[in-house]
């Protein structure tokens, strides 16, 4: 700190900063006295470069809690509480019966799924995703709010897909296809890792590696077969199924929702409440049409809508109303 | 813009100084500070040597803080870049060897509708990319103490009984963090080029 007392006036900007780095250090941790209050006004006072650099640096600090890679490692204790608060609330709305035991089971962890040609369903809570092995040695990774089936016999494997999302990751072999079966499109694997995500209105294919055949016959009219390709990803509705591509980090983006995290590279504010929604029992409501074009980007995490309203609070200025059960986004 | 906010969490403090100061602080960090990394970009773009980045940046804003104290500018992002434009042309001016054009480049600029990041989102994101990636470089001791410090608030004595090491240690890493906050702005995000 005796570098950075009132005598010395320092003026390249890294010496400041330096300075600004030690006074803020010393204030915002440590015990502080008047003999240090005294000293750091001095130097506060001595010139605009001191007082912007010291504002800069807080200001830094400050917005350093948005920043997902330090809660990626860190999940604080209140909101392990809330996750233990709202899932068992929300199995008991969303599932009865057999599907409570079910979803109850499916938190034990990967399950390994034991050779029976009969159906089996697997099922997930919203907020929560897992990971099922099947005998084959293939894995399925279902995310928030999924249901699924699998039969897997000795002349074929299939699944159907009856909602919500799966990273499938297939061992491939030839004498035993592998179909994914997603109302009327059927999918299948020629070797390789995808994911699928089926909504009501449409069936969304990405692939990840290797080969895959989409089947599509949604439409009345329509019924053709797509072959996609590492990197292709399909959106099929019910009168069209257009091919894109992804690039590698787009597509390793789409599917951070497997390590519980969502990434929005410049979406609409109301396709990111949207994604977030599917995670969370809170849902997201933004009720001002203009902000809900606003263009976002970020890291977040799936379980956590305060880091998202945080941004949109404080980054965007946008108003934030939590009344429990909703969270109303506003100009 | 000009608004003063309720609360200070956007990183202002009005211990700092007079009610007239405070509020230039509060000012400052909530709409100045956010556009760090588009200002940055911008200088990068129009001033050849990127050694004198930071100290351009301090200049900057020492110009916006004199400006300030008369009175809280309307329109912080554009009264920023103008504030930058004006600054590398009175540079550009007294060193004799700048070719013409660059001058009359920057002139011809349109502040308010050339300059880089048109959306405060889209700067908040780099900002905090670029905070990000410097944060996977520090060693897991140090990022715990600024997961400590900065996420659940503990003080620098707090962070050293919770983690079993000693105040000096604690305070090492704390600084360490913090110069890299510091820098990360100046230093170079490849991902981040070319977006002007």
């Amino acid at each position: 700190m005796s570098d950075c007392g009132p005598e010395l006036v320092a003026n390249i900007a890294k010496e400041i900063n330096a300075c600004a780095v030690a006074w803020f250090e010393r204030r915002r941790f440590w015990d502080w006295s008047e003999v240090e209050q005294t000293e750091f006004d001095a130097w506060l006072s001595q010139s605009l470069a001191h007082r912007a650099a010291y504002v800069r640096i807080e200001a830094l600090w400050n917005g350093a809690d948005r920043i997902a890679a330090l809660r990626a490692t860190h999940e604080p204790a209140r909101a392990r509480q809330d996750k233990k608060k709202f899932v068992p609330g929300l199995r008991r709305v969303l599932f009865g019966g057999s599907m409570l035991v079910l979803a109850a089971a499916v938190g034990i962890g990967t399950w390994l799924y034991l050779s029976t040609p009969r159906k089996q369903m697997f099922a997930t809570p919203i907020g929560s995703h897992e990971t099922i092995t099947l005998n084959d040695g293939s894995q399925i990774e279902l995310n928030t709010d999924t249901v699924l089936q699998a039969s897997i016999g000795a002349g074929r494997r299939e699944i159907w897909l009856d909602k919500g999302e799966a990273y499938f990751q297939i061992v491939h072999d030839p004498t035993r296809p592998f179909v994914v079966v997603a109302g009327n499109d059927r999918l299948t694997d020629l070797g390789t890792k995808f994911v699928v995500r089926r909504e009501p209105d449409r069936l969304r294919v990405a692939v990840v590696e290797g080969r895959v055949r989409l089947d599509a016959s949604s439409g009345a009219s329509r019924q053709r077969s797509i072959s996609l390709a590492q990197g292709d990803v399909v959106v099929a509705t019910a009168d069209a199924a257009p091919l894109a591509k992804e690039s590698a980090t787009e597509m390793t983006d789409e599917l951070e929702w497997r390590n519980g995290t969502l990434v929005f590279d410049n979406i609409r504010l109301a396709d990111a409440a949207a994604e977030l929604n599917r995670y969370n029992a809170v849902q997201i409501v933004v009720a001002d049409t203009a902000a809900a074009r606003t263009i976002i980007g970020g890291k977040f995490p799936a379980n956590d809508i305060s880091a998202f309203t945080e941004l949109v609070q404080h980054v965007l200025g946008l108003r934030v109303v939590n009344n429990g059960r909703e969270i109303v986004i506003s100009r | 813009m000009t608004e003063t906010p309720e609360t200070t969490s956007d990183g202002a403090d009005p211990g700092l100084g007079g009610s007239n100061a405070g509020n230039i602080d509060i000012w400052f960090a909530r709409e100045i500070v956010p556009l760090e990394s588009g200002l940055v970009q911008f200088l990068q773009h129009h001033w050849r040597d990127r050694n004198d980045i930071e100290d351009l940046v301090q200049d900057i804003y020492v110009r916006i803080y004199e400006a300030a104290l008369k009175e809280i500018p309307d329109l912080a992002r554009r009264f920023l870049f103008t504030t930058a434009r004006n600054l590398l042309i009175d540079k550009i001016r007294r060193t004799q060897i700048v070719c013409i054009e660059t001058v009359s480049d920057l002139e011809a600029l349109d502040v308010v509708n050339d300059m880089p990041g048109p959306d405060r989102t889209a700067i908040a994101r780099d900002e905090l990319r670029r905070l990000q990636l410097a944060l996977d470089y520090l060693p897991s001791q140090c990022r715990e103490v600024v997961v400590l410090g900065r996420l659940e608030g503990l003080s620098g004595r707090e962070i050293a009984t919770r983690m079993g090491i000693t105040p000096a240690t604690v305070s090492h890493h704390l600084n360490r963090a913090l110069t890299m906050l510091a820098a990360v702005m100046h230093d170079d995000a490849p991902e981040s080029r070319g977006e002007i």
